[in-house]
């Protein structure tokens, strides 16, 4: 965990970043803050450069709600990501958050959404 | 017609109103067989519950009697609205309208009603009384019959309309990882909000990569619904399945254009035939005519 960010109260965030191969696989345990989720794009963006990564798959299974600014900051982070040479894709919507997504108007542009870990792995590497 | 000994016509004037509901209440239950029978006969008469066999209709006719009976005795109505949701829900199969319900209810009134004539005939003030007693009970006991039956009817309705949306919105497999959802007849709301509720877990459930909706049993199509379908579309993407369109009418498309709703982002093909084909060639799958063996 990178220890550049002198403001934040040292909590770890709940959420795993493991490198496999070319890509960083982001897993979200737990609901995230709009404070965290500013980290985790920092933490995110930083991998990216130093690992030379590829490819970012995020997987929000666990998430039972993903609000407007959690929705926004993925789909920022996934531009940022592409800016810095890293494909990112979204996996693990469930069914009531999708809903819930679109009855707010949120949308994901320029993210790429899959059904489930697998399915996003294989679209990274093609 | 049988002038009861405990109640001798010349005292009654004296007595307190009080009094009267429980004089009625003991007239109704010594005359039980007769007035029973009395209307049983009239609803036959009145070709009421017409559904159901003499038999029934009598030992129905009973067990109301004796719950009317008691309802003037006690004045509580919940065990009569705990029977009449019963017995509602036994006849309601059978199909008894409502008009027969409250008609066999009426009728009661009536035939009670008549007895009390009869047996207070000769002294008008009285039986004036005796029916103030008895007329707010017996209309609520009314009441209370015909909308237990009538809430009991819509419970029934209401529960037909769940399975009947249930049954509405099939999602249906019909290669590895292809659903198609063929929508037939009209899509409002709440439809098209529980159709995209079903989409989705069936999405999950199947692991579909690509979803044809067909819309050609749809025959009409306003802004919200469009939108809704433009929703349903964005949800099943964000689920990682693509959505092709199919079977939107020439009406449709033409209505679609006038009020400006912009499908343009979605995939549309002409029919269900050409939707699945285009699914196929997407998934990578190539369908090929055998040539005949023989």
């Amino acid at each position: 965990m990178p220890t550049d960010v002198p403001t934040a109260p040292h909590v770890p965030l709940p959420a795993s970043i493991l490198s496999q191969g070319p890509n960083l696989i982001v897993s979200i345990h737990a609901a995230l803050d709009d404070e965290q989720l500013e980290r985790l794009q920092r933490d995110l963006l930083e991998r990216v450069g130093r690992d030379r990564c590829r490819g970012i798959l995020i997987d929000v299974a666990a998430l039972d709600v993903l609000d407007s600014f959690a929705a926004r900051t993925l789909a920022d982070l996934a531009y940022m990501a592409q800016l810095r040479g890293a494909r990112t894709v979204v996996v693990g919507i469930a069914p009531d958050v999708a809903m819930t997504l679109v009855r707010l108007g949120v949308r994901i542009p320029l993210t790429q959404t899959a059904l489930d870990l697998e399915e996003g792995l294989e679209w990274l590497g093609t | 017609m049988t002038d009861e000994t405990s109640t001798p016509t010349g005292a009654e004037g004296d007595r307190g109103d009080e009094l009267l509901l429980p004089e009625l209440v003991a007239h109704l239950r010594d005359h039980r067989t007769q007035l029973r029978q009395q209307w049983a006969e009239r609803i036959t008469d009145a070709h009421l519950l017409s559904s159901m066999t003499n038999q029934e209709v009598f030992s129905e006719a009973t067990s109301v009697y004796d719950n009317y009976v008691e309802v003037l005795e006690t004045g509580s109505v919940k065990a009569l609205q705990h029977y009449a949701r019963d017995l509602s829900e036994r006849i309601i199969p059978r199909g008894v309208e409502t008009h027969e319900v409250i008609g066999i209810v009426l009728l009661l009134r009536d035939v009670l009603a008549r007895s009390l004539f009869e047996k207070y005939r000769d002294d008008f003030e009285l039986l004036n009384r005796v029916l103030d007693a008895y007329e707010p009970a017996a209309n609520r006991i009314a009441n209370t019959v015909a909308v237990s039956f009538v809430e009991q009817r819509e419970r029934v309705i209401r529960d037909q309309q769940d399975a009947l949306l249930e049954l509405s919105t099939p999602v249906l497999q019909v290669r590895e990882r292809l659903l198609i959802l063929p929508i037939i007849g009209v899509l409002d709301q709440t439809r098209a909000q529980q159709l995209t509720e079903q989409l989705l877990h069936g999405i999950r459930a199947h692991r579909a990569k690509l979803v044809v909706i067909d819309v050609t049993g749809v025959p009409d199509m306003d802004e919200n619904v469009a939108n809704s379908l433009v929703d349903t579309v964005t949800a099943s993407r964000l689920m990682g399945a693509d959505v092709i369109i199919t079977g939107l009418s020439s009406e449709i498309a033409q209505t679609l254009v006038t009020i400006g709703v912009d499908l343009s982002k979605m995939h549309t093909v002409g029919d269900l035939q050409g939707g699945i084909e285009e699914a196929e060639r997407q998934l990578g799958f190539r369908v090929s005519k055998v040539p005949d063996a023989d």
